[in-house]
This record gives structure tokens, C-alpha cells and sequence, in this order.
């Protein structure tokens, strides 16, 4: 079979899975988080928590929750690490330095996983079962509840109440998560990825030394991916064959990282009561990602970078049993959700490779987007495309039933923002500083885009890296980890409070001057919203990076 | 609010304590056990050769000499402890320098035309610790294999292609050849 075929094949492969999911999974989650029954494990946690399953909370509540959350899983991640020495199965490594800490935990909480460190030589595995991946179960758990609470603030009327967010996190991870990972865990086991809890020391067969690390990589790197975080049990994560070992687990990790993001459009048109709409959502989505899927499959399978045409394939940075076309999609697949995993060197793709992998990012990990998060900024554009198509014809927007007055612009303008404005001024505040140039690991526009990759991929909460960029210094552990945090949840906070405002409204009747949000019009004006935006803003940025790059 | 807050946040920090006994320790441990059910495969497939362990089957390790197959470059020299790529740019001179440099010494050590040596033999894998490389690499090698191990070079064809892993399922992936793995079979050849 030819790469080419083969390539297309395994695309065709992972469609057909995720559409045999999409109607089951959808639904399930949809039962899920409209369901009145309490699991006898809920009830048990809801008891030991001291949390009153039936209370329900306003968007004010709700976003304080989710703050309050966010912030102690921080403190306690933080102190992990700090007392590393202290913690069993350490594998003898010091305490993880303060700021490092910081990063890290404001990384994981936030569902980014920018790792300023390599997990191997840094993390006992107390702190990566135990710290890190908790939080992968955790902060996807909350990506969830958040769009579900938007939802709700279209299908409720006339109500503050927006849910119980803890009831919301417990059956997102007890019902949801668990259980998939569960199953992927096992099947990535089969496909080789390692489950220990030892290191090996040897004598390689030439007589190198060489250790055979171990860890609960299998467990990690199921949640991993399901819950879009991204962040590698080592340094090389998804490119590792311990963590990867063969084209079956890179396939399956690509599943399971766009499993959720993809099957959540169907909750949201079960749960809105129209399944069409679902199917718009994910069309504007499937659409940005074909694009980037088939632009930067041409570049690495096509050699269009100097390095690649000197060595006659864009093979610098890839694994052999992955090769482009595994590369390509895997890349697509991270960086479309808010994931950050990779199985190949971003820093090393073609220039249109990179770039493309940084725009995905710049669309708001929209594309199909991060677990929860994906929907809920899908659904932001969604309104300022039924607001801008409302200026059009000279009538009040409305979108789900819901009329989109002052008060919704508001916080979905501020939404808009946020997350650019913490790139761009990041970025140019980076690029200010002299101690900057010693830090890159390529020199100019390669290395300007190193920099706009970081906070790009800190406040998208994406994670990823051009990694040649050394971001151990003070500046960028701060300044990226709260790039991070203040990306994540000032729109989550947005977002809770726009869903409180619709919330409180009645219904509005649709009539024939509505604007049907679930039709091909809408879609292709949805799509050209995200795109015009993200041209608008990062245009500039681009072409001083990926843009000039690939010109030269 | 503020009331709201710590009221709010003790529960956060009794929600992450049961979290972390449950999802931090439960759940590992127990896909631990079902690991158990793989044997080797969940422990990294170590390779054995008179008994002692060499290497892992998916670890790339460091071979020089005209007796072994050699792996790929590595931007770490195939330091388990440190796995990573090089990261440098599709337009990095330095990476231009180091492909032209490779192509040299490979072209060379093989006695074959420059045009011939394949591009994973001139580029770093993903993570340093890549455990194939290309059969066409492994093709170019064999020769010199066969010779300095005295071995038909038939024999040695054959063990290449006994030691590459093909797509799995035929479709996903692409193929490559596990060089610890062809190594130690070439060793066991000679010993015969």
C-alpha cells in the first residue's frame, strides 16, 4: 500500500469512528447532565464533599465554583511538587523549583499542559498519577460543565439557576471520563504503551548506558488525550514510543482526543432540542479542519521547507513508524482542540505546517476545540455571527430562542478579546525584552514565531510548543503560566455570566424574519466570522513569523 | 461573595481530595493489574540476550561500528532520561549544515553515492529515541553489515525483513525496521 493511500485510508478510518460514536456518545452525555438520578458513588462523594446535590446555583455561584476550584487545585498541584522529595515513588528527584511549580500547576489546571519542564527528569510519579493527571480528569470535567451551563442558558427561561457545578463536575468525570479512559487506557496498553512503576537501568547492546523508564503512562495518557490536555508523562510526549509505540495507538490517540469535542455538537442539538443545529456547529468546525488538515498534509507529505528538500523528506523531527502523513494529522488533531500533544516536532514542521498549526490555535481552539471549551467558543462566534448578520438586515439578533441584546455583546465582545489581547501584548512584551534572543532556538522570523507560538498556545490553553524556546527563566514562567490561567478562566467567567443573562429571559418565538442558525448560510457565514476575526487580529503577528518564513 | 468563596472553596479542596484517591491512585493502580494481562508488552518489551537485559524493542539505542546496524541521528544521543527532538526549523542553517554533514558521513561509511541515503538517515526523529529506521536505510547498511560480520549478504536481507514492522493493520503508519531487534538477530547469526 502507498503512503499516499495509506494515509487517505487511515483519515477515512477515523471519520467513519468518530460517526459511529457521534449518535451514542452525544446522546449519552446529553442524559448525562439532564438526568434527576444521583449514582450511589455520586451520592457518596456529593456526602463526603459536603455538597447539597440538589441546590441549584446562579451564574454569580456557578463561575465562583469553577474560580474557587480552579485556584485550591492550583495551591495543592503547587504543593505536590514542592514536597516531591517527600512523596513515595519519587524516583529520588528533588522538590520541583517555585516558579517552575507555579507554571505547571496553572498549566494543568488550566486543561493546557505547557510543560517548561521534561516530565522524565523532572516528575516523580506521585506527582504525575497523582498531581497531573487528576487534574486532566478535573479541568476537562470543568471545561464540560461550563458548556453545558451555557446550554442550559438557552433551553431555561426565566431562572438565575444555572445547575449545581459540582454536580455537573462529578458526573463529567465519574459517568464520561472515567470510563472511556478506563477503556483506552487498556487499549493503549495493548498497542504497547507502558503501565509500571519502575525504572530499569541497562546495558545497551553496545555497551551505552541506558535507562528503561517506567511509569503509569498508560493510565496518563488515556486522559491525556480524552480530556484534550496534553500533557506528555515524558518530554517528547505522543512522539515517544512508550507512549506511542505503533500507528494502531497513534490512530486511537487521535480518536480520543477529538472524541468529545466532536460528539458534544450532538449533546448540544439534543440538549437545545433541534439536532440540526448540532450538525451546523459541527460542520463550521469540520470544515476549518479539512482545510488545515489538507494544507498541512500537502506541506510535510510535499518536502516545502529548505530543510526537507535537503533531505528529501520533511522527516526532521518525525518517527519513522509515523512518517508525514500520521505527523500531519496528529498535528491538526492537537492544535484544532485545545490539546498540545504531539508526535512530531512542531518546532521542525514546513513553515506552512507551523503556521497552520498556529492558526488553529488562533481560531479560539474552536476547530473542534478543547472538551467543553469547544463548544461553548463555537457558540460565542455563533452569536456574534447572528449579531453581525442582525446589523445586516436591521434586526434584533436572536440565536436559540434567545434575544441577543447589549447585555450578551457585552460579555461576548469582552470574550473576544481576552484571549488575543493576552497573545499579543505577551508576545510584544517577550520580543521587548533583550534576554529574550538568548532564549530562542532558531534565529529570526523562526524564532520571533517561537515566542508568538508560546503565548499563543498558553492563552488558547492549547500547550504545544515550538519547542526550541527555552522557557525556564522567571519571565516566562510567570508571564506564560498567567497567560494560562487568566485564558482560561476569564472566559469561563464570560461565559457563566452570559449564560446567567440568557438564562433569565423568556422565549422568543421563532418566526419567519428569524435567521435558521442550522442551514448551510449560517454555517458558511459562521465560518467566515471565525476566520475574518482571527485574520484581523493576528495578520500582523503572522507575517512577521510563519508568513515571511515561508516567502523566503 | 467573599463568604461565598471560602465556602465555596473548602468544598473544592475536599472535591480534589476524593478526586485524587479515585482518579490519582484507584484508577492507575487498577489499569496497572489489567495491565498485567499484557505481560511484557505494558513493560516496555525489554530485549534479552544471554540472559541479561540489552534495551527495549521500542527504545532506539546509540550503535556505532560497521558490525551493527546504526539507528537514526538523535538530537539527545538516545538518552532515555532526556527524550527529545532537535527543534530546529525548516529553515535553520545550522539543521542545512548538519543534514549536508550526515549525508556525508553516511554516503561514506556505506560507499554509496551521496544521492542514495535516505532521509531519515540525515534527519532526528521526534524523540530522539526513534527504535526504526526506513528499510531503505536499512537496505544501504546491510551490505556492510554482512560484510564485517562475515555473513551472506542474503542472510542478512533476510533478517531485515524478518525485523520490519509493517503498517499496523496494513494501513496505519508507515513501515520501519526495529534496528535492536535486527542487531540482535545479526549477533545470534554469528554466533552460529
Amino acid at each position: 500500500m502507498s503512503d499516499t493511500l495509506a494515509g487517505l485510508v487511515s483519515i477515512a478510518a477515523l471519520v467513519a469512528l468518530l460517526a459511529l460514536a457521534y449518535r451514542p456518545l452525544g446522546d449519552y452525555m446529553a442524559a448525562v447532565y439532564s438526568s434527576d438520578r444521583h449514582l450511589r458513588a455520586e451520592r457518596l462523594v456529593y456526602r463526603l464533599t459536603g455538597v447539597d446535590p440538589r441546590a441549584e446555583q446562579s451564574a454569580r455561584s456557578y463561575a465562583v465554583s469553577v474560580v474557587g476550584f480552579s485556584l485550591v487545585g492550583v495551591v495543592l498541584l503547587m504543593a505536590m511538587q514542592l514536597a516531591q522529595a517527600h512523596l513515595p515513588f519519587s524516583r529520588d528527584l528533588p522538590g520541583v523549583p517555585f516558579w517552575m511549580s507555579f507554571n505547571t500547576a496553572a498549566s494543568f489546571v488550566a486543561n493546557t499542559n505547557w510543560q517548561s519542564y521534561a516530565g522524565e527528569s523532572t516528575l516523580g510519579f506521585t506527582v504525575q498519577m497523582a498531581g497531573l493527571a487528576v487534574q486532566n480528569f478535573a479541568s476537562a470535567a470543568v471545561g464540560m460543565a461550563v458548556a453545558v451551563a451555557l446550554i442550559r442558558g438557552f433551553t431555561r427561561a426565566r431562572t438565575g439557576n444555572l445547575g449545581n457545578f459540582w454536580v455537573d463536575l462529578t458526573r463529567g468525570t465519574l459517568r464520561i471520563l472515567l470510563p472511556i479512559a478506563a477503556v483506552g487506557a487498556v487499549l493503549l496498553m495493548a498497542g504497547g504503551v507502558v503501565q509500571t512503576f519502575s525504572d530499569t537501568p541497562m546495558d545497551t547492546l553496545a555497551g551505552h548506558g541506558q535507562v528503561l523508564t517506567g511509569g503509569p503512562v498508560a493510565s496518563q495518557e488515556a486522559i491525556k488525550e480524552l480530556g484534550t490536555n496534553g500533557g506528555g508523562f515524558f518530554n517528547s510526549n505522543s512522539a515517544h514510543p512508550f507512549e506511542n509505540p505503533n500507528g494502531y495507538t497513534n490512530l486511537l490517540e487521535v480518536l480520543l482526543i477529538l472524541l468529545i469535542p466532536v460528539c458534544l455538537t450532538r449533546t448540544l442539538g439534543t440538549l437545545v432540542g433541534n439536532r440540526r443545529q448540532g450538525l451546523a456547529v459541527l460542520a463550521a468546525m469540520g470544515v476549518l479542519f479539512a482545510v488545515s488538515l489538507a494544507a498541512v498534509t500537502a506541506a510535510e507529505v510535499g518536502a516545502r521547507s529548505q530543510a526537507a528538500q535537503a533531505a528529501g523528506a520533511a522527516m526532521e523531527g518525525k518517527e519513522t513508524r509515523f512518517g508525514e502523513w500520521a505527523s500531519a494529522l496528529f498535528a491538526v488533531a492537537t492544535t484544532g482542540t485545545s490539546t498540545g500533544a504531539v508526535n512530531a516536532s512542531h518546532d521542525s514542521l514546513t513553515p506552512t505546517g507551523g503556521g497552520m498549526v498556529l492558526l488553529n490555535m488562533m481560531f479560539g481552539e474552536v476547530t473542534p476545540g478543547g472538551v467543553g471549551s469547544g463548544v461553548y467558543g463555537m457558540l460565542v462566534l455563533a452569536i456574534v455571527a447572528v449579531f453581525i448578520a442582525g446589523l445586516m438586515v436591521g434586526r434584533t439578533p436572536e440565536f436559540l430562542g434567545k434575544k441577543i441584546g447589549a447585555r450578551q455583546m457585552t460579555y461576548v465582545a469582552t470574550y473576544m478579546l481576552v484571549t488575543p489581547a493576552l497573545v499579543l501584548v505577551g508576545t510584544g512584551v517577550a520580543i521587548a525584552l533583550g534576554s529574550t534572543s538568548d532564549a530562542l532556538g532558531n534565529p529570526g522570523g523562526h524564532g520571533f514565531s517561537e515566542v508568538l507560538y508560546a503565548y499563543t498556545s498558553g492563552a488558547n490553553n492549547n500547550g504545544s510548543a515550538f519547542g526550541g524556546i527555552t522557557v525556564t527563566s522567571d519571565f516566562f514562567q510567570i508571564t506564560i503560566g498567567l497567560a494560562m490561567l487568566l485564558g482560561r478562566l476569564v472566559p469561563i467567567v464570560l461565559v457563566l455570566l452570559l449564560a446567567g443573562s440568557l438564562a433569565e429571559q423568556g422565549r422568543v418565538p421563532t418566526t419567519a424574519g428569524t435567521l435558521p442558525t442550522h442551514k448551510p448560510v449560517f454555517v458558511t457565514l459562521l465560518v467566515g466570522v471565525v476566520v475574518v476575526f482571527t485574520a484581523l487580529t493576528y495578520f500582523p503577528a503572522l507575517s512577521l513569523g510563519p508568513i515571511a518564513e515561508a516567502l523566503a | 461573595m467573599i463568604k461565598d468563596f471560602s465556602r465555596q472553596s473548602l468544598a473544592a479542596l475536599r472535591m480534589l481530595l476524593v478526586l485524587t484517591l479515585l482518579l490519582g491512585v484507584v484508577y492507575p493502580v487498577a489499569v496497572w493489574a489489567a495491565g498485567q494481562a499484557f505481560g511484557a508488552r505494558a513493560e516496555g518489551q525489554p530485549v534479552e540476550v544471554d540472559g541479561a537485559v540489552v534495551g527495549s524493542r521500542l527504545l532506539g539505542q546509540q550503535f556505532e561500528g560497521d558490525a551493527w546496524f546504526h539507528s537514526r541521528p538523535s538530537a539527545n544521543d538516545h538518552d532515555s532520561l532526556a527524550s527529545a527532538p532537535s527543534n530546529l526549523g525548516p529553515s535553520s542553517t545550522d539543521l542545512l549544515a548538519l543534514i549536508d554533514e550526515r549525508r556525508a558521513t553516511v554516503a561514506a561509511t556505506e560507499g554509496v553515492d551521496e544521492g542514495d541515503v535516505p532521509p531519515d538517515a540525515v534527519t532526528a526523529s521526534g524523540s530522539g529515541l526513534d527504535p526504526h529506521i526506513s528499510p531503505a536505510y536499512a537496505a544501504l547498511q546491510a551490505p556492510r553489515v554482512a560484510e564485517a560480520n562475515g555473513l551472506e549478504l542474503s542472510v542478512v536481507a533476510d533478517l531485515v525483513e524478518e525485523h520490519t514492522d509493517g503498517r499496523s493493520l496494513g494501513f496505519l503508519g508507515e513501515p520501519g525496521v526495529n534496528v535492536l531487534e535486527l542487531n540482535v538477530a545479526v549477533l545470534e547469526e554469528t554466533r552460529r
